[in-house]
């Protein structure tokens, strides 16, 4: 007990002293059934703030400091490291994890921190009028599954009319978060939705797969994370399932996802909010400023991975951020509260992409103080297994937001009501 | 020298029986409430109440709970998981349900319905023993799980198969929500634990708990001496798990505030607890809170001193934190196999001769 007084009493004096930094916690799962994913995104993640740190200084000449506290995908492991670093005047926080996004939501909006959370997480808190610290762009579950839905509709001449679409999800409320919306375009485009609910951690999927095999759908779309994905493209393989019918969402499809099932695996489908290119400009800055000088995050082969891409995404948003936020308030050393307003002021534009060194890694889009949920856009892409790649099928895809829109706004009006939280924007 | 009962003289039977006969016992114990009661609330900061104090007062509360059934009346149950669970989904509609209704009261409501439910699954507890009847408990837990996660009723339709708590206060303080104080959440859970502490070692003393123990001890010696098993096995089911609701009720209120079945009430959690009762000590309240510490107080302690204090990498110090507890966990059970009240219990004794021990 003394001893953890002690730590911890360290740790906080340590946060009174150190103010003089831009301070990025990064609630990362190295350990645990999800670690595969949480790998490669939590090394892209740093090593882009590292880049920043080494090239330039920094953001505006201020130094940035990565706090990394492990998760496990774990929510009270995950309420720790928020308590652990919101002290130390933590920026912004995503958690890649929807189940820790729910703990945050609440928390981080009475202590006046934004939470990003990059296509996970609480879908209608893309409506910003009722959630002001949370932050959803560029796209997220609803628009995936929207996009999935007209991408099917395209392959089929603009109608789904008679079609058997069976959604294989992780049985939490990541994996649940698709089914209202696949429900609404199911009555709207006449297609027939079978739900199939995976168990924690997904390793299980005999009975699921059994099923899809009796009823034979003709798509499979998949909401999947961590080991069950390997699981249900070994399981798809098995049953012989026709490969180029299977999608996965953005979360269902990285290397180390399809790699286990080898050959089996090609023409395997998902979205992708972000693009992946192996010769980005920055890139080869990372290798040369990061990796080749000893610092990368992690064991540093993960570098132009499809999860690394999207972590370093994150941070370039990120970076882009702390930019307007230095911008609007003219300060260099920015508060949380500062973050915040210039998450809703983002504004990306292929210029700015271009000057990161990232040209075209994800849609143009800009935030606003009604909406903080990005363009709505995704990519489909294919995995080509003899060449180890995945392959993009198509440019970024619109969503439906006719019946989105009404969705988001039904949910956050909700939780609004439930929470008494008056609607911002107005003036 | 201190420790001792020599000096101390008892002139009633209430006074010879109290829970701590020894006056330093009593005097330490009367210490610890006051640090608890009027030191801690006043200090206590967002990491210590949330990270640390909260999650070791509400484990505390059902291991207590796990050790009467378990630890007093030898039923060995793998379903504390799914009983929280029962706790916080009742606490859940409750709360949403009749939001002018107090929270304590929700509270213990939550631990009377999970008391409902637990004497449903002990019924099985009357045909069988033993290693059948962890399974029959373990059938409780995937049930329970499975249903909260199955039927939305319980989680009010939500999108997502998420609950959270709204705001609610106790004397105008906010003890639930994203605005409660470190100190409210503290009180709330430490009050709850006091309490109930109380009541388990008052029942444990008692012809109640006595019942129970002749109960665990042999079974059929028991209802020979006209112990009624199905009375002793019910009742401990029933007063464990309403003491397992209630925690599972807090964990949900107070100190997580949202939660997702599988995550928060997995099988996991059950071994959790059976843990700490073991570590702790069967069948001891002293033991229960130690277990509790232990189990929760270590890894955040070994996370501070491996990644904190010794600037390690994230990923090789959670490793090594697995390592570290389940290592010293080995040690704990082939040093004293009854648990660290066993070791307190030790303790006491030598202290009771020092400093002239035979």
């Amino acid at each position: 007990m003394k001893t953890l007084l002690a730590t911890t009493l360290a740790g906080i004096c340590a946060a009174g002293v150190a103010a003089a930094d831009l301070v990025i916690p990064d609630l990362s799962y190295r350990t645990g059934p999800y670690a595969a994913g949480g790998i490669p995104f939590s090394d892209g993640y740093q090593d882009y703030f590292a880049l920043l740190n080494a090239r330039d200084g920094g953001i505006g000449g201020v130094p940035i400091r990565l706090i990394e506290c492990e998760t496990g995908y774990n929510t009270e492991k995950g309420v720790e490291c928020y308590e652990a670093t919101k002290g130390e005047g933590a920026l912004v926080y995503q958690p890649l994890s929807t189940g820790i996004t729910y703990q945050l939501i609440p928390k981080v909006t009475a202590d006046g921190i934004p939470l990003h959370t990059m296509g996970y997480g609480r879908t209608s808190a893309a409506n910003g009028k009722v959630f002001s610290n949370v932050f959803n762009y560029p796209a997220n579950y609803w628009d995936a599954a929207s996009v999935a839905v007209n991408y099917l509709m395209d392959k089929n001449g603009g109608s789904l009319e008679g079609k058997k679409v069976a959604l294989l999800y992780h049985n939490s409320a990541y994996g649940k978060e698709p089914i209202r919306t696949l429900e609404e375009l199911s009555e709207k485009h006449g297609y027939e939705l079978t739900t199939l609910a995976v168990d924690h951690p997904g390793q299980e999927q005999k009975s699921q797969w059994l099923q899809i095999r009796r009823e034979r759908p003709d798509y499979v779309v998949m909401w999947g994370w961590g080991v069950m994905n390997q699981v249900a493209l070994q399981e798809a393989a098995n049953i012989r399932f026709p490969m180029e019918n299977f999608i996965g969402n953005w979360w269902a499809g990285a290397e180390h996802d399809v790699t286990p099932a080898g050959d089996a695996a090609n023409g395997y489908k998902a979205l992708n909010m972000n693009r992946v290119v192996s010769d980005l400009p920055v890139f080869a800055e990372i290798q040369e400023h990061v990796h080749d000088a000893g610092n990368a995050a992690g064991d540093g082969s993960n570098l132009g991975s499809v999860l690394y891409t999207r972590g370093m995404y994150a941070a370039f948003l990120a970076a882009e951020a702390i930019k307007t936020a230095q911008g609007i308030h003219g300060v260099a050393e920015i508060t949380p509260a500062m973050m915040r307003d210039g998450m809703e002021a983002l504004s990306i534009t292929a210029d700015v992409m271009n000057a990161a060194g990232v040209p075209q890694i994800g849609p143009e889009f800009s935030v606003s103080c009604e909406a903080h949920g990005g363009a709505g856009q995704a990519l489909v892409q294919q995995w080509n297994a003899s060449a180890g790649a995945w392959e993009p099928l198509t440019d970024f895809l619109d969503s439906d937001q006719a019946v989105i829109q009404p969705l988001v706004m039904a949910d956050s009006e909700a939780f609004a009501a439930e929470n008494n939280i008056a609607a911002r924007c107005d003036d | 020298m201190l420790y001792r009962e020599a000096g101390d003289f008892k002139t009633s039977y209430s006074d010879d029986s109290q829970t701590f006969p020894i006056a330093f016992d009593r005097y330490r114990y009367y210490a610890v409430i006051a640090v608890a009661v009027l030191i801690i609330p006043f200090v206590v900061n967002d990491y210590w109440a949330n990270a640390v104090l909260v999650p070791f007062l509400i484990w505390g509360i059902a291991a207590i709970g796990l050790n009467i059934l378990t630890g007093y009346c030898g039923q060995v149950s793998l379903g504390t998981g799914g009983f929280m669970a029962v706790g916080a989904y009742a606490c859940y509609k409750l709360m949403t349900g009749f939001p002018e209704v107090s929270i304590l009261i929700h509270i213990v409501l939550a631990g009377g319905i999970t008391a409902m439910v637990g004497v449903l699954f002990g019924l099985p507890s009357l045909r069988i023993k033993g290693f059948y009847l962890a399974v029959a408990t373990l059938a409780a837990q995937f049930f329970l799980v499975w249903l909260f996660n199955k039927v939305s009723w319980f989680y009010n339709y939500s999108a997502s198969g998420q609950i959270s708590a709204p705001e609610r206060t106790v004397f105008g303080i906010a003890v639930t929500g994203p605005n409660t104080e470190a100190w409210a959440k503290y009180m709330v859970c430490l009050v709850f634990l006091v309490a109930l502490a109380w009541i388990a070692r008052n029942l444990t003393r008692g012809s109640l708990g006595r019942s129970w123990m002749a109960i665990r001890d042999m079974d059929i010696a028991a209802e020979i001496i006209g112990v009624n098993p199905l009375r002793a096995k019910l009742t401990a089911f029933a007063v464990s798990s309403f003491f397992v609701g209630i925690a599972g009720a807090l964990f949900f209120a107070v100190y997580l505030g949202a939660v997702e079945v599988t995550e928060a009430f997995g099988i996991q959690k059950s071994f959790l607890a059976l843990f700490m009762i073991i570590i702790g000590g069967l069948g001891s309240i002293f033991g229960s809170l130690a277990g509790a510490a232990f189990m929760v107080l270590l890894p955040v302690l070994l996370k501070n001193v491996l990644v904190g204090g010794m600037g390690w990498d994230t990923s090789l110090a959670t490793h090594f934190e697995f390592l570290i507890v389940g290592g010293l966990i080995v040690f704990f059970l082939i040093v004293e196999p009854h648990g660290l009240a066993r070791l307190w219990e030790l303790a006491k004794e030598k202290l009771r001769l020092w400093p002239f021990p035979h």
